[in-house]
């Protein structure tokens, strides 16, 4: 082999994955997997899934780039503390979320004893503390720092508060040997959201100290980085299709929709401006990167809550089961959680399961338009994004990938005429990840952008939902 | 006696047109005038629920909130607006409230104490001019601004 390749790791919490590519024609050369192995020694799974992608190319390449994600031990788990719920605390909240982190609290306001006391026991991998606009409200964020470092904290703290007060606080952690860093407000002025340099930050200890902390880096002479929490790759793929780069044009606002065991996750790459000027945009605007993730919607170890939330009547009336019929599957699946549909039925139930769990997600995604009332007539206003004119919506996760009909899971979280005030996308082509090439995508963005919307062009681009689903006859950044 | 724009740069006001109204016209004009004045200015706009205001209050660490009102419906939209405050912990925040503030002709004074009895410091008539606010601003938040810059 003669061209140039990539060894992709993705250190996920089950598996470890690799994807070997060829850069110049942009193609899967091969896969290989092997278990996640992280609370021994990380080399173990990696050299188990090194022999598979051996055995599956005959020999290995010298590859050019050796790029790695993590998912392992629990993923990047945080919390965020901010001042306003809806304000200074969201965007904490959003930040964390787009840095590819699994949130384990999010906390408003000034924290108690307790509350201090429980955020330490959690033992957060990193904690981000907001509060204040710059020259805002300071007695709140001095008041929780204060609280968390006398409740003992000892994971790293990113400070993304006002910063009249940032030096102070980061001072005061230091002095404790508490490793202390000062981002950007993510919220600098009043409703002005700011989430680029707390996600950089955010990278930044993830890259340092993470890896370190979850034994990845026993590994590290093997690879070249382990550069971004697992979600956070996918996140920069879609944003690296969304946008392209200087050589190519990229495919505009799109969202990526992530059907997974324990959660959905969606991504949406879109200003989400309201289409009609004539709208107010209401509330705290919200990142173009957008994350958001649905721990109460997952196809295995939330199976009954993703009922529930639709109803249980409901669901087995959509789906034509029983409710007997339905309160059986969720046995099956509770008993056994790594379950995969093995009848005709089983999938059939997967594929409503899927379809309740997307809509419900993509609806607490997208944003939302109200008609308010005045004396001089009636106002539209918008809260959120408005995702109508998303162009293209890419699905992944198992469900999708190995079902019968994508794309039919793919539309129940498309625009519906019954509910027009949920901004979701009214016409977007519908494609499938089938070789979780986004992730690839995301991790070759920083360092060989061209050979990445290569790769995702003959990987993604070429994968419709359904045969009509096409892309619209644009012609993607080739 | 007036303050200079330096003491105005330490005071951080919270403008607004509360409730189901669309008037943003005077709002903007006081709002932009104060910003001149030298006062830090956070515009709500138009169309904003009255828990708006604490929440912007309570995030910039404002000293005052001034709340306009147009449509005749203030006296619904403002009760219990110091109560509001109060339970965010704003206790000492200053609060103007100005323009029709209520629905027909009735005399200013009844209407003044029905909105001080509500916990504003201060209403504003109809056709009030800016400087006549600013001046109000430079005596009731005097202390604000020089402790502040202390």
């Amino acid at each position: 082999m003669t061209g140039r390749s990539a060894l992709l790791i993705d250190f996920g919490s089950t598996y470890t994955k690799l994807r070997a590519i060829d850069l110049d024609v942009g193609s899967i050369l091969g896969a290989g997997q092997g278990p996640s192995t992280v609370t021994t020694d990380v080399n173990q799974g990696l050299d188990a899934a090194l022999n598979d992608l051996e055995h599956h190319l005959g020999t290995l390449p010298d590859f050019t780039h050796r790029l790695a994600s993590s998912s392992a031990a629990g993923g990047l788990a945080m919390i965020t503390v901010g001042l306003v719920k809806e304000l200074t605390a969201e965007a904490a909240r959003l930040a964390a979320l787009g840095a590819g982190a699994k949130l384990i609290g999010a906390h408003a306001y000034k924290l108690t004893d307790k509350d201090a006391a429980g955020i330490v026991g959690q033992c957060p991998d990193i904690l981000l503390l907001a509060g204040g606009t710059d020259g805002g409200n300071e007695e709140t964020i001095r008041w929780n720092a204060d609280k968390l470092m006398k409740a003992g904290l000892d994971c790293p703290v990113i400070i993304a508060g006002n910063r009249v007060c940032a030096d102070d606080i980061a001072d005061m952690f230091s002095a404790s040997g508490i490793d202390a860093r000062i981002a950007g407000n993510v919220m600098p002025e009043f409703n002005v959201l700011d989430v680029e340099p707390a996600r950089a930050a955010i990278r930044d200890v993830f890259i340092e100290r993470i890896v370190h902390a979850k034994g990845i880096d026993k590994a590290e002479e093997r690879f070249d980085a382990v550069l971004m929490p697992t979600p956070a790759a996918v996140m920069e793929g879609a944003r690296l299709l969304a946008d392209g780069n200087e050589n190519h044009t990229g495919w505009g606002p799109l969202m990526v929709v992530d059907v997974g065991g324990a959660t959905t996750d969606v991504h949406s790459i879109a200003s989400g401006a309201p289409a009609d000027g004539s709208v107010v945009q209401y509330g705290l605007p919200e990142p173009y990167a957008k994350r958001t993730v649905e721990g109460d919607l997952g196809m295995r170890h939330n199976a009954r809550t993703i009922v529930e939330t639709v109803g249980a009547d409901n669901f087995a009336r959509a789906s034509g089961f029983s409710a007997d019929e339905v309160e059986e599957f969720l046995k099956l699946i509770e008993n056994d959680v790594e379950r995969l549909p093995e009848t005709e039925e089983e999938q059939f139930f997967d594929a409503h399961l899927a379809k309740s769990a997307v809509a419900r997600a993509m609806k607490r995604h997208a944003g939302t338009v109200e008609i308010k009332q005045t004396l001089t007539g009636p106002v539209m206003v918008q809260y959120g994004k408005d995702l109508t004119a998303v162009g293209t919506v890419i699905g992944t996760g198992g469900v999708l990938v190995h079902g019968d009909a994508p794309a039919d899971i793919l539309r129940a979280g498309l625009f519906d005429q019954k509910d027009p005030e949920s901004l979701r996308p009214k016409d977007p082509a519908l494609l499938i990840d089938r070789a979780y090439a986004l992730y690839a995508v995301g991790l070759l963005a920083g360092v060989e952008p061209d050979a990445a919307l290569r790769f995702a062009n003959n990987n993604i681009a070429e994968n419709p939902a359904s045969r009509k689903e096409g892309i619209h006859g644009r012609s993607p950044a080739a | 006696m007036s303050l200079t724009p330096e003491q105005r740069g330490n005071i951080t006001l919270i403008t607004g047109v509360i409730g189901a109204d669309t008037h943003i016209v005077g709002n903007r004009i006081l709002s932009m005038a104060l910003e001149k004045e030298g006062f830090k200015v956070v515009a709500l706009g138009a169309l904003t629920p009255a828990e708006d205001f604490v929440k912007a209050a309570i995030e910039t660490a404002a000293d005052a909130i001034l709340v306009s009102s147009l449509y005749g419906q203030g006296e619904l939209d403002c009760r219990g607006f110091r109560d509001m405050c109060i339970e965010a912990g704003l206790e000492d925040i200053t609060l103007y409230v100005g323009g029709n503030l209520v629905v027909g002709k009735q005399e200013w004074e009844d209407v003044e104490q029905r909105y001080i009895a509500m916990g504003f410091n201060r209403a504003f008539p109809p056709g009030t001019r800016t400087p006549g606010v600013v001046a109000m601003l430079d005596e009731d938040l005097k202390d604000k601004a020089n402790g502040a810059a202390a």
